[in-house]
Parts: structure tokens; sequence; C-alpha cells
């Protein structure tokens, strides 16, 4: 098993938890109708999208999806833009004309989330192409869902960054589900890394509720596409809590199968592995909780404060 | 039963009885789309319609917009008349060369063999804050492919009428719905053998002093404008095109020979929109002599669709933009 030094692991529990926050808010503020728009939660995958990044190196690239919160969060998104973007603000990243699906910071890397699925597999290899141009050593960490995986521009992509040798690292979030479609309806296969055979690359799949196997496969994994040796297929088994979008009955599962996932929560596989390692005492981890809990809601004050962007900003930013 | 009787319903209930009804009479009719099984469908249009069809006829597939509209074209071509779904008319673009290549072509170009009797649903518009990427209204790209028909229903009995007529086609129609008016109730005809004829243009309100050309949920803008404008006796006659391609002109024309003056108006953007083609064939035709005043466009702004609810309906033209431009065109501002 891998050892992680204490900085790592304090910084990942505090986004861990931040991202966990992030999104009871969100739907705390959705259901009092202060967000308009359904939002894509991803409680329950803040593993993933938070310990893939953190295996990241200052300049490397991310492309996000549209459950994408724990993944900005990680990537080291202000949390106070990000919720301001989402009531539509102006101090949003995106001056409130994006919302949720569409967060993006590109200048620091964040290509963008995306409201199409499958959207960013070719968007990462045309980063991934920036990256090798201009030899810069920099990798894109591409996120994206299992039913994502269907659509033609994953096969299309997967197999151009093998043949060009692209630096990406396509991480697929397996969350058991595409909006309604079990994946044993969806792909005639069980392991979506499976799909790696055909293109020649490396696949692997993980536990996506399980930050050491997370941080480890990835860490190899990025520093195999850093190396000029091609991309690589990381599959990370996780599962959502909520809904697919507000509107989601839920009918296609079962109660029982949502609560034996949360017995393998990211979260309290992390609090556990700091108990049992006596990495942090009680109370250090009781204080890194409150400081997440606090800096989400200072994040939901900022939001609120803040302006709604001027009706003429409508016309701006059409043309660079 | 009596043949005018009517039902109140949704808008999202009528297509959904349209297409129950044609699945049940005919065998070939299959749908396939996202999640519009057992989920129902994203707007749960098709809630029910697993259970009374089963799997086999409605199917729900991986998330491969280039398939479902690849599959249907080539099923379309062999005996089956499929319906598929874009969750959001956005994602046609994925969908694209099966449609605009393929299934639009076919006959043509195979020299009138394979008929392609094909509806694509196409769930479109802004209004809901679902950001640039889930509120487009495109159209005027699907009016541009010769092969194509677009149709878009404005009323519940539209829906039901059209979605019917376009199943029944031997053609790919583009059936474009819009997603501000699922909730919207009406009056809808019980008759199955009830269709709305496919290349038909509707004068919605009658009037003598202007001509206002729009559909979707612009029509109901531009009906309540006209609503508050009677009341200053001004007239105005509204016509709601719903075949956007091949359009049928000829309402149009006359109205315009009538009343000298024009507005046209959509939601989709301005620039390149349906508007313009409808312009150019007034401006085209015998009605051109008789116009008093230059024609006015109302569309959408030619920006993507903002997620900020002020913003986006800023891009969007609103009741009184028609009451303004009924009043510039009678010289009254
Ligand atoms: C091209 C496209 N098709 C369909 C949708 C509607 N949609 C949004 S998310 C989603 C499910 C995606 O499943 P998956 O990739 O497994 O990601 P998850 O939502 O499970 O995180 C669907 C069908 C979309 N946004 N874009
Ligand atoms: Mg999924």
């Amino acid at each position: 098993m891998i050892e992680l030094s204490e900085e790592i692991l304090l910084r990942m529990y505090y986004k861990m938890n931040q991202a966990r926050f992030f999104e009871e808010k969100v739907e705390d503020l959705f259901e009092k109708g202060l967000i308009y728009e359904t939002t894509y939660l991803s409680k329950g995958e803040e593993a993933t999208g938070v310990v893939s990044c953190l295996a990241l190196e200052k300049g490397d690239l991310t492309s996000l999806t549209h459950r994408g919160h724990s993944q900005a969060i990680g990537f080291g998104l202000d949390v106070n833009m990000m919720m301001a973007e989402l009531l539509g603000k102006s101090t949003g990243y995106c001056k409130g004309k994006g919302g949720s699906l569409h967060i993006a910071d590109v200048e620091n890397g964040n290509i963008g989330a995306n409201g199409i699925v499958g959207g960013g597999f070719t968007l990462s290899c045309g980063a991934a192409l920036t990256q090798k141009y201009k030899k810069t050593g920099k990798v894109v960490l591409c996120f994206a869902g299992d039913g994502a995986t269907n659509e033609g521009s994953f096969h299309e992509a997967l197999n151009l960054a093998s043949v060009w040798k692209l630096p990406i690292v396509f991480l697929i979030e397996n969350n058991l589900y595409g909006m309604s479609m079990p994946v044993s309806k969806h792909m005639n296969i069980e392991n979506i890394s499976d799909r790696s055979a055909s293109y020649n690359i490396p696949g692997l799949t993980i536990d996506g509720t399980d930050f050491l196997e997370i941080y480890d496969v990835m860490t190899k994994s990025l520093r195999y596409a850093r190396a000029g040796r091609g991309p690589v297929l990381v599959e990370a088994k996780t599962y959502r809590y909520n809904g697919h979008s507000s509107s989601d009955a839920q009918v296609y599962r079962n109660k029982e199968e949502v609560q034996k996932w949360q017995k393998k929560d990211p979260l309290i596989r992390f609090v556990n592995y700091l108990h049992e390692n006596r990495v942090f005492t009680d109370k250090q981890i009781q204080t890194i909780e409150d400081e997440a809990k606090t800096s989400i809601e200072h994040a939901v004050e900022f939001a609120m404060e803040s302006p709604e962007p001027e009706i003429t900003t409508v016309l701006e930013d059409i043309y660079a | 039963m009596e043949i005018n009787e009517m039902k109140k319903m949704t808008y999202r209930d009528a297509i959904r009885l349209g297409m129950t009804e044609e699945m049940r009479r005919d065998d070939d009719v299959i749908f396939l789309g996202e999640d519009i099984g057992l989920y129902g469908g994203a707007f749960g249009l098709s809630e029910g319609m697993l259970d009374e069809f089963g799997e086999a006829r409605v199917m729900d597939t991986p998330i491969t917009e280039a398939a479902i509209v690849g599959t249907a074209v080539g099923a379309a071509a062999t005996g089956l008349r499929p319906v598929c779904e874009m969750m959001f008319m956005d994602f046609v673009t994925m969908g694209m060369d099966a449609l605009v290549n393929q299934g639009a072509k076919m006959h043509y170009m195979f020299g009138g063999q394979a008929a392609v009797p094909m509806v694509l649903r196409l769930p479109a518009g802004s209004g809901s804050g679902a950001g640039a990427q889930h509120s487009q209204s495109l159209e005027a790209w699907l009016c541009h492919v010769p092969g194509l028909k677009v149709v878009t229903p404005s009323t519940p009995a539209q829906a039901k009428g059209l979605i019917k007529a376009a199943i029944r086609d031997n053609n790919p129609v583009c059936f474009i719905e819009h997603k501000m008016l699922y909730k919207m109730e009406g009056l809808v005809p019980v008759d199955d053998e009830f269709t709305i004829e496919i290349g038909k243009t509707f004068i919605e309100r009658p009037g003598k002093d202007v001509t206002i050309v729009t559909y979707g949920t612009l029509l109901h803008k531009a009906i309540e404008a006209a609503e508050f404008l009677a009341e200053e006796g001004i007239e105005v006659e509204i016509i709601n095109p719903v075949t956007l391609y091949p359009m049928d002109m000829k309402p149009i024309v006359e109205s315009v020979i009538k009343t000298g003056r024009l507005i046209v108006a959509h939601e989709a953007s301005k620039t390149g929109g349906v508007g313009g083609e409808i312009v150019a064939r007034v401006v085209e035709s015998e009605a051109f002599d008789y116009l008093n005043a230059p024609i006015i466009r109302l569309g959408g702004l030619d920006v993507p669709i903002p997620y900020n609810k002020e913003l986006e309906a800023a891009v969007v033209p609103q009741r009184n933009d028609f009451v303004h431009g009924v009043y510039r065109l009678l010289n009254r501002e």
C-alpha cells in the first residue's frame, strides 16, 4: 500500500469534504428555488473527482463532465466562483452565462465542464496535442462517465490518442448507470477498461471509493502519459447517491443498492484510514471538516451577495 | 364517438397520445431513444409506453445519437417506421450525418428508390435555464436540407395531429417540440384519425391591419399582444406556418396583400433563421406591391443561450416586442 504525506492527506480530506458539503448545499438551494436549473450532483463520487486531480502536476489540464463539482474542487477551482456561477451571478466562473454544466477556468487548465455527454473526449485530444506540440510536458486528465463511452467520440478519441501517443489519462467514473440505463444494458462488457484493448493502450479498473488506489493508479498513469508513451484508460467503479438530476424518480434502482454503496462511502473510508493510522487527532479531523463546511457556507454568502450580470453583457464575449 | 369530441390535455400528453395511437394502428412503428422506456423520457413524455408496447417496440438505447439516427434511417429504408427521440434538440448535431447525408437524400439520390419514413423528435427552445447546449432552436439548419420535412406544433391539438401525420408520412420528418410548451393545456380531438396535414400553413387569428407570422412559444406571445392591441382597435392577423419546410406560403402572401404590413418572428437566432426565408418569399411574391412599410423581423439575438435567467429572457422576443413592432408599422409610436 502506498504511503501518503500528511500534507496531501490533509488536502484530500479537506477537498473531499468541501465537495460533499458543496453538493449538499446545492441540493438545498435547488429545493429553495435559488438555483433554478437542474444540476447533476456527484455525492458519492468525491474520491474520483478530488483524488485524481490531486495526482496532477501544476500546469496539467482537465476536461470535466456534467457531474463535475467534485472534479472542479479537486482541480483547485474556487468554491466561491463556482457557487456564484450556479446562481447565475456576474462573479461566477463564466459571469453567469454558463451555469453548472459549463464551469471552466481555461487559464488554469480546466478547459470546461460539458453539457454534451462525451463532448470532452476529442477536446482532450486537442488539448493534449497542444502539450505534445509545444513540448510542455503536461498531461490532460479527461473525465467521463460510463454512459459516455458509448458515444462514437469516445472511440474516435481513444484511437487517435493511441496512434498519436497523446498525453491523456481518460478517467471513466463508472457509477453503474447512464441516467436510467444500467451498465449491463448499455454495454456487453463488465469492465470498461477492456475497451482499451481495441486501441492497444493500457486499461485499468479500480475501486473509485478507495482514495489510496485512485491516487496510486492515477499517479502511475499520469507518469506513463507524461513520458510520451500514449494515453491510459482508467475506469473507477463508483456510485452516485442522488438521482441523475433533480427530476429523477429513480425507478431503475432500489434503496438497498444505494445503502450498500453508502457503506463504502469514500469519506467514511478516508476517515477510517485516518483513525487507523493515527494520522490526525480527532480534534484535527473535526477542524478539517468544520473548515471545509465553513468554506462552502462562505461560498453561498459570496454568491448570494454577488450582483446579477448587467443585462448588456448578453451581447459581450461573442467573439474573442 | 362524436367526430368532433375534444378532450383537454397537455401538449406533452398530446404527443404521447398521437404516438400511442399510431403504434396501436401500425406494428411497424417503433420508438427509440435514450431513457424513453422505464424512465419515461427525460421530460416524462413517454411514460407508460414501455408498459403498453414492451421492449421490442419502445427501445432504450445507449447514449449514442449517431447510432440512433442512423439506425432509424436504415430501419426506415427497409420496412419499419421508426420514431426516434433526441433527448434535447441540441444533440441532433451528433445524428446529423445520418440525417443529412443519408436519410434526407436517399430517395432522390437512388432515383426514387427507398422511402425513409421516420420521425425525429426534437425537444427545443430556451426558457428553462438549461444553458447554451440544452436550449437551442436549430430549425433553420434542418430547413436547409432538401428531402427533410420540418414541422413544429404550437398547441396540444397541433401536437397530436402533427405527430400522427409525421408518423404516417413516407419521408424523414423532423418534429420540433418546444420544451416550454410541454405543460400547456388545450383541447385535443379525441378522434384517432385526426391528423394535421403536413405542408399547410394556418391562420390562428384573423385580422386586417398587420400580419404576424410566428410559431412555438412566440405564437402565444403574439396572441397576447394581439389581444392587447385589439382593445385599441388594432386587428392583427396571426399566421402559424406549422410546417416550416417545405412551407405553404399562400396564406402568408394573401394576408400581406390584405394588411400590407408584416412581422415575422421566432425564438431562433435572427441571422440565417427561417424568418429571413419567409420574408424573402414575401418580397418575391405579388405581395411585394402591397407592402406599406418595411418588414420587421423579430428573432433571437445572435448569441448562444446564456444561463442567467434574465440574460436568457433578454435573448428572445417578448410580448412587448410584438406590440411595439405593430405600433411602428402603423406609425403610432
Ligand atoms: C450527447 C448527449 N446525449 C445525452 C445527454 C443527456 N444526458 C446527460 S447526462 C446523461 C447520462 C450520462 O451518463 P454517464 O456518462 O454514465 O455519466 P453520469 O451521469 O452517470 O455521471 C445523459 C443521457 C447529453 N447531455 N448529451
Ligand atoms: Mg454513469
